[in-house]
């Protein structure tokens, strides 16, 4: 099913209907991963790829137009290179170590510590967040950085309007229109879906969950209430300087964790030294940095969405 | 205390500082001053790296204290320690001149963004140079080429959006490449540490998937260093990016990009894996040499200066390849001592242009005739980096040239040194093209008078190219550097 619909998003020529194939790509890619066992893998993704990115391309449809426009390109050579990268995929995977197999070099070597002594030295139940927010830390930090940079190179190209260029609840005009079913159910939603991303944010020592999927559904929240409600009014809800402000202040949060334990004599993100017994100090220092981690997500989220949907409204 | 976390601060300073620049965005010439500031800072560090290092010694600091291979590690040797110097110099030198030049060709309420985007990448760059971890390389590797794309963006030239959208693609496929080629080495190895992967890969033996590995990674690299003929998205993203950013982009990514093939080539597969087994060196010396001529050609060809130097660009990474292609210690020692002085010349080279910039506007051969009469100390710095980019004698650009001929000769391949030699005297004839406009025409009627550019563009500008001639009066201290760091990385092994 996958590949029928990578192939369906290559022949197809409406953008709208390659846009909800994608969503439906990243959902059988999620389905992939619960049955590889990787839970909060397929739950980023399902957050993520399903969710959020697919709301990001039609904010930018509604800037672009629906159609594929023909391409002047030959896509022959495209394809070459795509079938020989395939190939070359499969040539080397044919003698892999095999799938399952409990010898295999992944299971024996770094991950059995992971598995045999994260709970006690880490001291969570969740090894996933062991291994992302305290073994390989840094990585983490350096993904949030990814995001932040991802805001920083949207507000350089395009502009968050938003306040006072159209009169607010203006009931005039033909796209203008209020929707009261939708903005009731939104209503009746955004209160649930705001309290499960505050769950996810702090059960993710437990659990499947943790900052990225909890920031994208913070932020999925506020885009419910952009899409239902406008632009203008989600914008005096989180204003512009909010967003650029929390923004930064999230990596900060994470970054400035490390520089505590540097300050404490320990190195760069070691959470031991944060509190006097180790392992407290590691469930501090997860927690602080999943805080950030999620801050800055939900923030540059809502940010590119709000930068893309004023672009569609000042091209209309 | 601090001494024993430089290396982590190398990395943390400028990526930390970025989410205050972006803060500070509105105060556009806070901003400035901080990302100067922080320019220094990493240079200062990167010096004091070099000192703890300089007799052999190496550096590991885990972060979050867990002992790699279970945590990340940055490792600092006599090889790496050399990019990080060069790229934070270089950093240092450009980001002072930068206010003058973004004032010119940038709209004020994107300023802030640009500062906070050079630091990223600044961060982005070191980070990737300095890591022991293969996917922490990865990590970093995006954050420098995410914040470059939108360096590239803010270019004054509309076509500065379709350039950085071609990087961005052409980028992605790179990185993807890399990911996919680490995702390969874990699963064969269950370690993601290079020294640990290095010493895991040889006991697999003969294997099908560390081969594909190899070959992902090597694409991969190869397409972020613009390896030709993959290097497509180069010459557009120099040309119409800010000046300041092709100044720094042009003197230290791909130099970064080719770093990290070295890391991979010698350090993780090892030379008898990549060279023996591989024989990566047959791409290698017939791309590299066919790079030198062919976009050396191009480059006589272009009106745009800018442009003209990219295409260069391209050529001198060509020289890099060969130097790796040769397997030998003076061929590696070439290219290590190309790397730190194509920065140089092509730092002073594409700052020397900014100046122009900041006079003239677009700088075209047309635009730039006379010119040497009016901006006479802009003009004279062009040609001592041009002198250096053609590799005359007395300059840094000889230096590695002439290690490189050295190097041939020793493996007894007379055809390369010819058309090292053929393709020196094409980077003549461009680099003359400039000199001949700017002093041998006359000044056009209709043009505007124009002054001497800033003394904040043109100290940066002659601090560089001074660089230039002290390296190739002096090179002792740097060959001995690159040659040791090379003659490590062979242990021994011969081809």
């Amino acid at each position: 099913m996958l590949s029928m619909t990578a192939i369906a998003v290559v022949r197809l020529r409406s953008l709208f209907g390659v846009v909800m194939l994608f969503g439906i790509y990243s959902l059988l890619s999620a389905l992939i991963f619960v049955v590889l066992d990787a839970i909060d893998v397929a739950f980023t993704e399902a957050a993520v790829g399903a969710g959020v990115s697919t709301v990001f391309m039609l904010a930018t449809l509604v800037s672009t137009g629906r159609e594929e426009k023909p391409s002047r390109y030959s896509p022959l050579l495209p394809l070459g290179v795509v079938v020989v990268t395939g190939a070359a995929l499969v040539w080397g995977t044919l003698d892999m170590p095999h799938f399952g197999d409990p010898g295999n070099p992944v299971h024996v070597h770094v991950a059995d510590r992971y598995v045999q002594v994260s709970p006690t030295e880490v001291g969570i139940p969740n090894m996933v967040t062991s291994v992302l927010a305290s073994y390989r830390g840094y990585d983490t930090m350096g993904e949030v950085i990814v995001i932040f940079t991802a805001l920083v190179g949207v507000l350089s190209l395009l502009t968050i309007r938003g306040h006072v260029t159209v009169p607010r609840h203006r009931t005039t005009g033909p796209d203008s229109r209020p929707y009261p079913v939708l903005q009731v159910m939104a209503m009746l939603l955004i209160p649930f879906i705001l309290v499960f991303a505050l769950y996810v944010q702090f059960h993710g020592d437990f659990g499947p969950g943790g900052g990225f999927q909890a920031g994208v559904i913070f932020a999925s929240a506020i885009i419910l209430y952009a899409l239902t409600f406008g632009l203008n009014d989600a914008v005096a809800l989180v204003p512009v300087w909010l967003i650029r402000v929390l923004a930064a202040a999230g990596v900060l949060i994470y970054g400035g964790t490390g520089v505590v334990s540097m300050l404490r004599g320990a190195n760069y993100l070691d959470y031991d030294v944060l509190a006097h017994d180790p392992v407290h100090g590691q469930h501090y220092g997860i927690l602080i940095i999943e805080l950030g981690v999620g801050i800055t997500v939900a923030t540059v989220m809502i940010g590119i969405f709000f930068a893309f949907v004023s672009r569609a409204e000042g091209s209309r | 205390m601090i001494q024993d976390h430089l290396a982590a601060l190398q990395v943390v300073l400028p990526l930390l500082a970025a989410p205050l620049c972006f803060l500070l965005a509105r105060q556009r010439l806070l901003a400035w001053l901080l990302t100067t500031l922080v320019s220094w800072g990493c240079l200062a560090i990167s010096l004091a790296l070099w000192w703890q290092v300089r007799d052999g010694d190496v550096i590991h600091y885990a972060f979050g204290g867990w002992d790699a291979p279970w945590g990340i590690e940055y490792v600092v040797d006599r090889l790496n320690v050399l990019v990080l110097v060069i790229v934070s110099g270089i950093a240092a030198i450009t980001f002072p001149a930068a206010r003058c030049s973004v004032e010119k060709e940038v709209p004020e309420d994107r300023q802030g963004l640009l500062y906070t985007a050079l630091l990223l990448c600044l961060a982005g760059l070191l980070g990737i140079t300095i890591t022991g971890d293969a996917f922490n390389l990865f990590v970093l590797l995006e954050i420098s080429s995410l914040s470059s794309y939108t360096l590239i963006s803010l270019g004054r030239d509309r076509r500065a959006l379709t350039a950085s959208f071609q990087y961005l693609v052409m980028g992605t496929i790179g990185a993807t490449f890399i990911l996919i080629g680490v995702g390969i080495l874990y699963m064969l190895t269950g370690t993601l540490n290079m020294a640990d992967l290095a010493v895991r890969l040889p006991a697999l033996g003969e294997s099908r998937a560390m081969q594909t590995a190899f070959g992902f990674l090597i694409i991969g690299v190869g397409l972020k260093l613009a390896m030709f003929p993959l290097h497509l998205w180069l010459p557009n993203a120099y040309a119409y990016a800010p000046s300041i950013v092709s100044a720094f982009m042009a003197a230290t990514a791909t130099k970064v990009a080719v770093y990290v093939m070295v890391r991979y080539l010698f350090t993780i597969f090892g030379p008898a894996f990549s060279f023996t087994e591989m024989h990566v060196q047959l791409l290698f010396i017939p791309v590299g040499l066919i790079a030198v001529v062919f976009t050396s050609i191009v480059a006589l060809f272009q009106h745009d200066i800018k442009r003209m130097l990219a295409y260069s660009s391209v050529a001198q990474i060509g020289y890099m390849l060969v130097g790796i292609g040769l397997v030998n210690v003076s061929g590696l020692t070439a290219a290590l001592l190309h790397v730190f002085n194509h920065a140089l010349m092509k730092g002073a080279l594409f700052l020397a242009l900014g100046a122009t910039c900041y006079r003239i506007g677009a700088p075209l051969i047309d635009n730039l005739r006379g010119l040497g009469k009016q901006m006479p100390w802009t003009m004279a710095a062009f040609v001592g980096g041009g002198l250096s980019l053609i590799g005359v004698p007395l300059t840094a650009g000889f230096i590695s040239k002439w290690y490189l001929i050295l190097a041939a000769v020793e493996r007894g391949w007379w055809p390369v040194v010819v058309i090292v030699v053929i393709s020196s005297l094409i980077a003549v004839i461009y680099i003359w093209r400039v000199v001949e406009a700017a002093y041998l025409q006359e000044r056009p009627d209709d043009a505007a008078t124009v002054t001497e550019a800033p003394l904040a563009l043109l100290v940066p500008t002659w601090i560089l190219v001074l660089a230039n001639f002290w390296f190739g009066v002096n090179p002792g201290a740097l060959t001995a550097l690159a040659g040791d760091a090379a003659s490590v990385l062979f242990g021994g092994y011969t081809w």
